[in-house]
């Protein structure tokens, strides 16, 4: 596969070819890629791609495998593409990243992959220009946790009833074990109205900031042991939204982000992103055909 | 653009999550030539979480 090859070509994302993206070697976005090298164009049919020299000891498959899970190493690629994306985004109505991690041995390889996809790099261009990405995630406060760490403080939520975190009593030794049973019953209730109380507000701001969007995916939620929030994360999702809209988006997270206290949420926005969860085409589905599977 | 870099440690890490999200699951995917099939993402993001986990411990003050 990687036969006596030193380098091999690391693919950032698409772009239509304006010529903005400058001739012959060098950099092209100003920003260096995930090996710190420069970024250049390869062009073909009047699309471009970005492309860096990578090492091919650290990029072939094999190389890939070794080092996906090595988190320093997954996190500086992660943040070398974004940082070529986002330099794109900056100097272009439209950018495709590509998925992370995608290697071709050569300028012509590249080529052929253009040339084949030609009819819906151009369409999913067209789809894009004008928008950005907005990520939204909600979590909970409270949830029996310690105060957020430089969070807005926890605001003693309204809600009327049993709040299940003032209540971890241990079960008196006279009571009886039916009365024990009663009460881990009704703490249990009490969580999951809780629960699902959190989770129609959360389920409101996703419907009302979807009325702003074009396109909406939901993300899996992610793991508090790893967000830094002490909460659960109950909305994950990515929102496309036309360009002119986006004070407009912004304003309404805020204005939904100020109010979500009163409902025990905390409400984050990211962005703008390139279009990385809209590129596919398919709302809310991963890609699955007009991708060519691989 | 989320202001990576300069915030705390923490804000970093989580926009890597938010990152991640998107390039592991979203962006274009091509058959290159020697493109690696992310097929088995979930797997990597298991390991990546508990990875996280002790990175955590380690760089906290």
């Amino acid at each position: 596969m990687n036969r006596d090859r030193t380098e091999l070509l690391y693919a950032y994302a698409v772009l239509r070819d304006t010529g903005a993206a400058g001739d012959g070697p060098g950099t092209v976005t100003g920003a260096t890629g995930v090996a710190g090298e420069p970024v250049r164009a390869v062009r073909e049919g009047g699309l471009v791609v970005l492309v860096g020299s990578v090492p091919a000891a650290e990029f072939d498959e094999e190389g890939l495998r070794e080092r996906l899970e090595d988190l320093a190493w997954l996190e500086h690629v992660a943040r070398g593409h974004q940082r070529v994306v986002d330099a794109a985004s900056a100097g272009a109505p439209c950018v495709l990243p590509l998925r992370l991690a995608t290697v071709y041995r050569d300028e012509a390889g590249v080529r052929r992959m253009l040339t084949a996809r030609h009819t819906a790099f151009g369409a999913a261009l067209d789809r894009l220009e004008g928008r950005a990405e907005w990520g939204v995630k909600i979590h909970t406060v409270a949830e029996g946790a310690a105060e957020a760490p430089a969070a807005t403080p926890p605001p003693p939520p309204p809600l009327p009833g049993p709040r299940s975190r003032a209540r971890p009593r241990a079960p008196r030794a006279a009571t009886s074990g039916r009365d024990y049973l009663r009460q881990r019953a009704a703490e249990r209730q009490a969580r999951e109205e809780e629960w699902r109380h959190v989770d129609e507000a959360a389920r409101g701001i996703h419907a009302a900031l979807a009325t702003l969007a074009e396109e909406t995916r939901l993300y899996p939620p992610q793991n508090p042991r790893f967000t830094g929030h002490p909460g659960r994360n109950v909305l994950n999702a990515a929102y496309l939204v036309p360009r002119e809209r986006g004070p407009a988006f912004t304003a309404a997270v805020a204005g939904l982000a100020g109010r979500a206290p009163q409902d025990g949420l905390r409400v984050e926005l990211t962005g703008p992103w390139a279009p990385y969860s809209f590129v596919a085409g398919e709302p809310s589905r991963e890609p699955a055909h007009d991708t060519g599977t691989a | 653009m989320t202001g990576t870099g300069s915030g705390p440690l923490a804000e970093r890490r989580l926009s890597l999550l938010d990152l991640l999200d998107r390039l592991l699951a979203g962006g274009v995917v091509l058959a290159g030539d020697l493109t690696l099939s992310i097929a088995d993402v979930d797997l990597v993001r298991v390991d990546l979480r508990a990875l996280i986990s002790s990175v955590e411990g380690e760089d906290r003050p």
